[in-house]
């Protein structure tokens, strides 16, 4: 960037972007999802997330073996550090019990999937209300909006000072264990994040130009808030959506390891089998990298879709 | 700006208040209590009960938060359940423990993560920036405990480099004033023992750093890459300035805002990773204590660990929102 030609190439750059620039009288999203197909990262991420909701709606039809029956139990003894790697009969090996460990892979991606999205919808569906609640009340600027807008914030203030990970761990104390007691304990550690968001990004609306053309045109507070700002700030939320999609299935894996997950063993799930896993870890370490692969690469997938979503919603990276 | 500090520390004591309350509720609404996990299997419920009794748990709950709160005043946490001793004192004995852990890991986070980032920016989509975006997306997606193991996996048992458990090796000789064991040993002039303290540290630090450091790289990238297409970075090249000024002074320090608001952000948020962390390596810190006063319904324990923390994270986000006037003349705190 230092020489004299790349100074000019770039004063290139930039004044013919002026003149390239299409897309005036598109709409935001329409514009948004043009960029996201182009975006690279956005196909990678589709892929990943496509093959992984592809497993977990087959996967218990291309399972060759019953998951949790100990077909070949007499052939492990985890105790004398005896374990079967993978052969051609189990393409994967078989787990610490002799479990097939590939029928248990591909089954689990169900539940992986399951307690990623209702823990995501949860925390997206309380959060977005309480915030949205939070966001209209104080644009709608009367004095009891403001107040409610304080008192609500405090509230989630107050959620975002407990760790997320000790009031997940004290949900699932509270409702004992279940898949059903993660889901809500991810879930609820979300629902604070979420309610600044949306929060924030109707604030941040509020100045806009398009507001104060509406407002110019006599349209009534309430329509303003409803019609206007609050469609115009779901992206970041949409965005955050896609990311927490990933940190709650890890997060799921967490209370996994924490002993406070599902102890129902007739459905394996990856986190629990990384969490079984990991006292067995020097003798058979591929026994825990299994599961572990499969949830850096979901929750992988899911990020670099929420990134380019990121991206093609931000118009400063236009291109 | 010092009526700001005064203003944002009076508004810690509404906070604080009604988040006392919330976690009364919460804590003691978990189910089981102290009689069950204190006593042991065969214990009388006769036994149980006297327990119940003998702790004030039978009278009604606004009575014991009545209680908690004034002594709350007066500085007393009350005595924890799990160890009989009181509760400020083993914070005060954990805590020098995470905060260790946590300077480690952030330090290890921030002096990576910067650089990496800055230069990932300057050479963009060169090999060196596409190796940091993809290492920062891996480093967000690997559950932390999962890469606890295979550290420990690696180093400690496979080529025996550096120590898996515990803060010390046991049976060492050294005295700790202050609880942070590196200090304490550099101050003692006990380097040995410094030095043992700080290998104790590697993993657990890195295996904290993991995330923090990823996202720290992110928003450096994604900063200087927006502040290298303002206007005035163009115009100072324009006038000529050396690019050692530019970088210096135009870039980095601009860039800078943004990722200084993500470090105390993190820098809060890396309890959840310390309870994980700490119980992977056995590490006698605060999170530990925590998940285990979860686990026996140690009352008081959770009540004043959480309290506390949550203070020393809201005085954390004070000290980044001070930090901004250095950084930025334009922000001046009121």
């Amino acid at each position: 960037m230092s020489t004299k030609t790349d100074k000019i190439d770039r004063l290139a750059e930039l004044t013919a972007a002026k003149r390239t620039d299409q897309g005036h009288g598109e709409s935001l999203w329409r514009e948004a999802f043009k960029r996201l197909r182009r975006s690279p990262m956005a196909i990678a991420g589709t892929i990943v997330v496509g093959i992984f909701i592809v497993i977990a709606i087959v996967g218990p039809y291309i399972a060759p073996f019953d998951p949790v029956s100990q077909t070949w139990g007499d052939e492990v003894f985890p105790n004398k550090n005896t374990f079967v790697g993978p052969r051609a009969e189990n393409w994967l090996g078989l787990d610490h019990l002799g479990r097939d460990q590939f029928s248990r892979m591909v089954i689990g991606a169900r539940q992986s999937l399951m307690v990623g999205v209702v823990a995501t919808l949860l925390g997206f569906a309380f959060g977005a209300l309480l915030g949205g609640i939070a966001g209209a009340a104080a644009g709608l600027g009367k004095r009891w909006g403001r107040r409610l807008d304080t008192v609500l914030m405090r509230f989630t203030d107050m959620m975002l000072a407990i760790p997320a990970l000790l009031l997940a761990v004290s949900v699932a104390a509270l409702m004992g264990q279940s898949l059903a007691t993660v889901m809500i304990a991810v879930g609820v550690a979300q629902v604070p994040i979420f309610a600044r968001l949306l929060r924030g990004s109707m604030l941040s609306q509020a100045h806009s130009d398009y507001v104060l053309a509406a407002k110019a045109t006599g349209i009534k507070r309430r329509r303003i808030v409803l019609a206007h700002i609050l469609p115009n700030s779901m992206g970041p939320v949409l965005v955050q959506a896609t990311l927490t999609l990933a940190t709650a299935i890890i997060d799921a894996a967490a209370l996994s390891y924490l002993g406070l997950g599902s102890p129902d063993q007739s459905t394996p799930e990856w986190g629990t089998m990384l969490a079984d896993a990991q006292r067995f870890l020097s003798g058979a370490p591929q026994l825990a990298i299994y599961p572990a692969v499969a949830i850096i690469i979901t929750a992988l997938g899911f990020t670099l879709l929420g990134e380019a979503m990121r991206e093609s919603l931000d118009p400063k990276l236009r291109k | 700006m010092f009526r700001f500090v005064v203003r944002r520390l009076l508004q810690l004591v509404p906070t604080l208040l009604g988040l006392s309350l919330l976690l009364f509720i919460w804590v003691h609404s978990l189910p089981g209590g102290p009689e069950y996990s204190l006593l042991n299997e065969d214990a009388t419920d006769e036994q149980r009960a006297a327990l119940r009794e003998s702790l004030g748990l039978n009278e009604p709950i606004w009575v014991q938060y009545g209680r908690f709160m004034a002594k709350l005043v007066q500085l007393d946490f009350g005595i924890s359940l799990q160890t009989g001793q009181p509760v400020l004192t083993e914070f005060f004995n954990r805590f020098p423990a995470t905060a260790e852990l946590g300077i480690m890991a952030m330090t290890m986070a921030v002096c990576v993560g910067i650089p990496l980032g800055y230069f990932a920016a300057r050479y963009r989509g060169r090999f060196l920036d596409t190796g940091a975006v993809a290492g920062s997306l891996i480093g967000i997606c690997i559950p932390v405990f999962f890469l606890g193991f295979i550290l420990k996996l690696i180093f400690s048992e496979h080529l025996g480099l550096l120590p898996s458990a515990f803060r010390q090796t046991a049976g060492i000789n050294a005295t700790h004033p202050t609880g942070f064991y590196v200090l304490d040993g550099l101050l003692t002039g006990e380097f040995d023992a410094a030095w043992d303290a700080f290998l104790h540290l590697i993993l657990p630090g890195l295996t904290l750093a993991s995330i923090p450091l990823a996202i720290i790289t992110r928003m450096t990238r994604a900063s200087v890459l927006e502040v290298m297409g303002e206007d005035y970075v163009r115009t100072a090249e324009s006038k000529g300035l050396q690019q050692r000024i530019i970088r210096g002074r135009h870039i980095l320090r601009n860039a800078m805002l943004p990722v200084v608001t993500a470090i105390g952000l993190l820098t809060g948020a890396l309890f959840a990773g310390a309870v994980l962390t700490e119980s992977v390596f056995a590490f006698q810190g605060m999170g530990l204590f925590v998940y285990q006063a979860t686990q026996t319904r140690d009352y008081p324990a959770l009540m004043g660990f959480i309290m506390l923390i949550a203070t020393v994270y809201v005085l954390v986000n004070l000290l980044v929102d001070i930090s901004y006037s250095l950084f930025d003349p334009r922000v001046r705190v009121r």
